[in-house]
């Protein structure tokens, strides 16, 4: 402990404090844990028909099978669960509406076994028609999937519409966009689609449940919400929340496809049945594609206006949300989008409705960007178009007309300082935008494109965050947190805030994992790029109550005032009497009081929490309100491609980036949160669709979904920040975890149009689609 | 079921175990003898992410029966560090950043360990195409390329 320590950490980019254990296999993933031969393993039996009617269930011959020690059906969970909307059975009850629904659960003594007794669990179906596309979900007279919609319940900003496939509405009236059109000079109009992808953990979906004789349910899961778990499934099993407790280890992966609830509650039902003994469920890769949650499908249609001056006008958008056949989650991403339908412009009028609609589609939930990749795909490409026709260059456009602090937004709120307008200029400059370079053969052609873009954590507003720290006796620093470790480096920057408040050195400090409900303090989820920023605050909380209370012994002990001492490197100092005190068993044991009064202090534990308390609703016919977020992350890409028009396929030669992330506490860790998801925004672009027939999933394998290998990734991509600080933020940060994966495609589509003159309003843009494009 | 009986070494030590026929090597280290540092994504040979090496080269676990691999040498991540020191791979690879949520950490330092071995001095392409059974969804893969190069630039194989 005396090598190289790194005092006041916040700022510098130490190292990651998970990378040992995960250069060494000794990283304890969900799967890695051992349960010895008491294990039960679980396998789902899943509907084969996108929309069905169950008409009888018999599963006597598979509990006949040696070695089946339970089957589990929707006579066993008849409760609704859900975060936003509670319109989901854990197993389907009557009827089932996706390929993949749950019907019934197998418990055996091996996979072998429970996989073969699936196969004679008897299922009679009488199928219904199968809506499998949100316009068609619109429609006056399209088959209902929900009938008993009036009865689900939901948060208060949810606003289901019973009768129809609408789970979901928002509405912005701003302005007034149809006087508006008469001032532009001029308007484009288009019509957008985003399919279905699926967020591709390398890990997939696993959890291991057991009921004790007590009463007490631990669920083990690779989850980014052990504590969203525990309150969702606790709640629809009639379990207290106080005997049901979630243990998250590492988790291979997340991109949201491991929030809220998914394959979870199933095998915590199954458990239950076999009181005692551990029930484990692993999905396949192939069930992972289509069974937990996918990215929602979106039709967008846009109208957009503008003057010859440079100043976009007004906005009308629809959004068509396919969003699956339970929309538990998704619904709030019909709202985040409706409230941030502008993307980051200063628009006057503005007409939005964004429909979140019940499809016959895998389970629609949230992934990276939460709705924001998709409503860019049709907001960049159509300021880009408007740029064009009224004669204007992109940036310059984009610069002219982009949100600054103090600007009112399309709900009304007013903005916070923020360095959008850097960004964009640092990613124009990074691609050096408007010179033009040679193609590097004659059946080439070059482009560049830009896109911004914006997103604010879309959750309750409410979501709280809890901390604690506790000394150990050598002075290094224990950390809770209920935040989790999905490889954005959560566990690293919180222990630099927790070092950097307190006065320790970064390698004093310990994080306290894995995540544990029973122990581990209250964090609502692992979601929305909300980490550093709420946990963050509480960590600094937590860390600056436990420097109070030492620096409140220390000065009865020095017989000084505690305004002249500080922690500095893990020691007390006086500038006063330039005194200096190791907190080395002072932090557990306290200090003697001269003439042998006594002692004075103990086990320092200090505490903290943050919950945003200044959120407020939004008018639900205007969308208008005084604060509907807490705040926006905004940055913007930069994007220059060469496209092969004998191939049709793209290369990216360089991709810039650069976010306002209010300060960066881990400037790599900034960086390569960058990388990862320019990464992933450009394999969705250019690459990525879970393709539905009717319904049935046709490419669930890596095989035929492919994402971006080390070849196909972008070799230059330039990852920059600025740092405009966020009032509340700890040290002025915000989240950025989502936001690299937003402007991707969209700025890819445009450099594509810049190098061909053709547009595209559909992705993925393959080499098959952009060729045969070229063909016409 | 029938059962074989299998001796191997993982990691230079021998191993013994008596599995059925149509358990696969990843099923062999991970549930048969408990060595769990290499993962399972996909078992369908496409991910990498259980990519160990059999006698020097790089295998996809989950497309070799645990019966082909009797009498081999196998490697795995836990076999990389010797008394608690990373050897140099690993540690390029804290040192750029080239870990994030670590599922497929073990898989492309097997494979990129394997490639140094082969190779000295790999240029970017021959790193990236070494690389291309190994699938991360969340570095984006630039900074694992940097840490094989900077591997590779200190003359140290896996």
């Amino acid at each position: 402990m005396t090598e190289n320590l790194t005092p006041n950490p916040v700022g510098k980019s130490v190292r990651r404090v998970d990378a040992f254990d995960k250069v060494t296999g000794a990283a304890e993933f969900t799967d890695d844990l051992q349960f010895g031969p008491g294990l039960l393993y679980g396998h789902i039996v899943r509907s084969p028909h996108p929309h069905a009617l169950i008409k009888k269930l018999d599963a006597s011959k598979a509990l006949a099978h040696p070695g089946v020690k339970a089957v589990v059906t929707g006579e066993d969970t008849p409760g609704f669960i859900g975060l936003y909307l509670q319109d989901r059975h854990i197993f389907c009850t009557d009827r089932v509406r996706y390929v993949g629904d749950p019907v019934a659960g197998v418990v055996a003594v091996s996979e072998d076994i429970a996989d073969q007794a699936a196969q004679l669990v008897e299922v009679e179906y009488e199928l219904l028609p199968a809506v499998v596309d949100p316009l068609q979900a619109a429609q006056p007279d399209a088959p209902l999937l929900h009938p008993d919609m009036a009865s689900y319940e939901a948060v208060p900003f949810i606003f289901p519409q019973p009768g129809t496939n609408v789970s979901n509405v928002f509405r912005v009236r701003k302005g007034d966009p149809e006087a508006a059109w008469e001032q532009c000079d001029a308007v484009i109009e288009g019509e957008f689609r985003v399919p279905h992808i699926q967020h591709v953990p390398i890990e997939p979906h696993v959890a291991i449940s057991r009921w004790d004789p007590s009463g007490e349910v631990t669920l083990w899961s690779s989850t980014q919400s052990p504590f969203a778990q525990r309150d969702l499934i606790a709640k629809t099993l009639g379990v207290s929340q106080g005997d049901m407790r979630v243990i998250g280890n590492y988790i291979g992966g997340g991109f949201g496809a491991k929030a809220g609830v998914s394959m979870e509650a199933l095998v915590v039902a199954m458990a239950r049945k076999v009181q005692g003994r551990p029930v484990k469920l692993r999905v396949t890769r192939e069930e992972e594609f289509f069974c937990c949650f996918v990215r929602q499908g979106l039709a967008a249609k846009v109208k957009i206006g503008g003057t010859k001056e440079g100043k976009i006008l007004a906005l009308q958008v629809e959004y068509y949300w396919d969003a699956g056949a339970y929309t538990e989650y998704g619904v709030n991403i019909t709202r985040a989008s409706g409230y941030s339908s502008t993307g980051p412009y200063r628009i006057p009028n503005v007409k939005t409705d964004s429909y979140c609609l019940y499809t016959n589609h895998p389970v629609g939930g949230p992934m990276r960007g939460f709705g924001m990749p998709e409503i860019h795909w049709s907001i960049e490409q159509s300021v880009s178009r408007l740029a064009e026709a009224l004669g204007l260059d992109a940036v310059e456009f984009r610069l002219k007309n982009c949100l600054r602090g103090g600007d009112t937004i399309v709900t009304g709120m007013k903005m916070h300082p923020m360095g959008l307008d850097d960004c964009i200029q640092k990613v124009a400059d990074a691609v050096e935008w408007g010179q033009e370079s040679p193609p590097s053969a004659p059946h080439k052609r070059r482009g560049k494109g830009v896109a911004a873009c914006w997103k604010a954590p879309a959750m309750p507003p409410n979501p709280g965050s809890e901390a604690w720290v506790r000394f150990n006796e050598d002075a290094t620093l224990s950390v809770g947190l209920g935040g989790q470790e999905l490889g954005q480096g959560t566990f690293t920057v919180s222990a630099q805030m927790a070092a950097e408040a307190l006065g320790l050195p970064f390698e004093w400090v310990r994080i306290s994992r894995p995540l544990d409900t029973k122990y581990s303090p209250y964090e609502w989820q692992t979601v929305a790029s909300r980490l550093t920023w709420s946990m963050g605050n509480a960590i600094k909380a937590a860390a600056l109550d436990a420097r109070r209370q030492i620096l409140e012994i220390v000065a009865q002990y020095w017989d000084e005032d505690k305004d002249d001492l500080d922690i500095r490197a893990g020691e007390v100092v006086s500038y006063k009497s330039e005194r200096s005190l190791s907190l080395k068993n002072m932090v557990v044991y306290g200090l003697p009081l001269p003439d042998d009064e006594g002692w004075i202090g103990g086990p320092i534990m200090g505490r903290g929490k943050f919950m945003p308390s200044y959120v407020t609703s939004l008018d639900p016919e205007t969308g208008q309100g005084k604060r509907a977020v807490v705040h926006y992350t905004t940055g913007a890409q930069a994007v220059e491609l060469e496209v092969d028009t004998e191939t049709g396929q793209v290369e990216i030669l360089r991709l810039a980036a650069a976010y306002d992330v209010g300060k960066a506490i881990n400037p790599e860790l900034v960086l390569a949160q960058i990388e990862g998801g320019v990464v992933q925004g450009a394999s969705s672009a250019l690459l990525e669709e879970l393709k539905l027939v009717d319904g049935q999933p046709v490419n669930p394998s890596f095989t035929d979904y492919r994402i971006m290998t080390a070849v196909d990734a972008p070799r230059k991509i330039l990852g920059e920040y600025v740092e405009v600080p966020q009032d509340d933020g700890p040290w002025g940060a915000r989240g950025v975890g989502e936001h690299p994966m937003i402007a991707t495609a969209p700025a890819i589509a445009n450099a594509i149009y810049d190098a061909l003159g053709v547009r595209f309003n559909e992705m993925p843009l393959t080499a098959e689609r952009i060729f045969m494009a070229l063909q016409e | 079921m029938t059962r074989h009986t299998i001796n191997l070494s993982v990691n230079g030590v021998r191993e013994y175990a008596e599995v059925p026929s149509h358990w696969t090597l990843l099923k062999l280290l991970r549930e048969g003898l408990a060595i769990t540092g290499t993962k399972n994504g996909c078992e369908a040979g496409e991910c990498g992410a259980c990519t160990v090496l059999m006698d020097g080269e790089p295998v996809n676990s989950c497309m070799v029966l645990a019966v082909e691999a009797d009498g081999a040498e196998i490697l795995t991540v836990e076999g990389l560090a010797r008394d608690g020191k990373l050897n140099a791979l690993q540690q390029a690879f804290v040192d750029e950043g080239a870990v994030q949520c670590g599922f497929c950490t073990p898989g492309v330092l097997l494979t990129a360990g394997a490639l140094l071995e082969r190779v000295a001095n790999p240029s970017e392409d021959e790193i990236r195409e070494a690389l291309v059974g190994n699938l991360c969804r969340c570095t984006g893969y630039t900074r694992i390329v940097q840490a094989v190069q900077k591997a590779a630039s200190e003359g140290i194989g896996g």
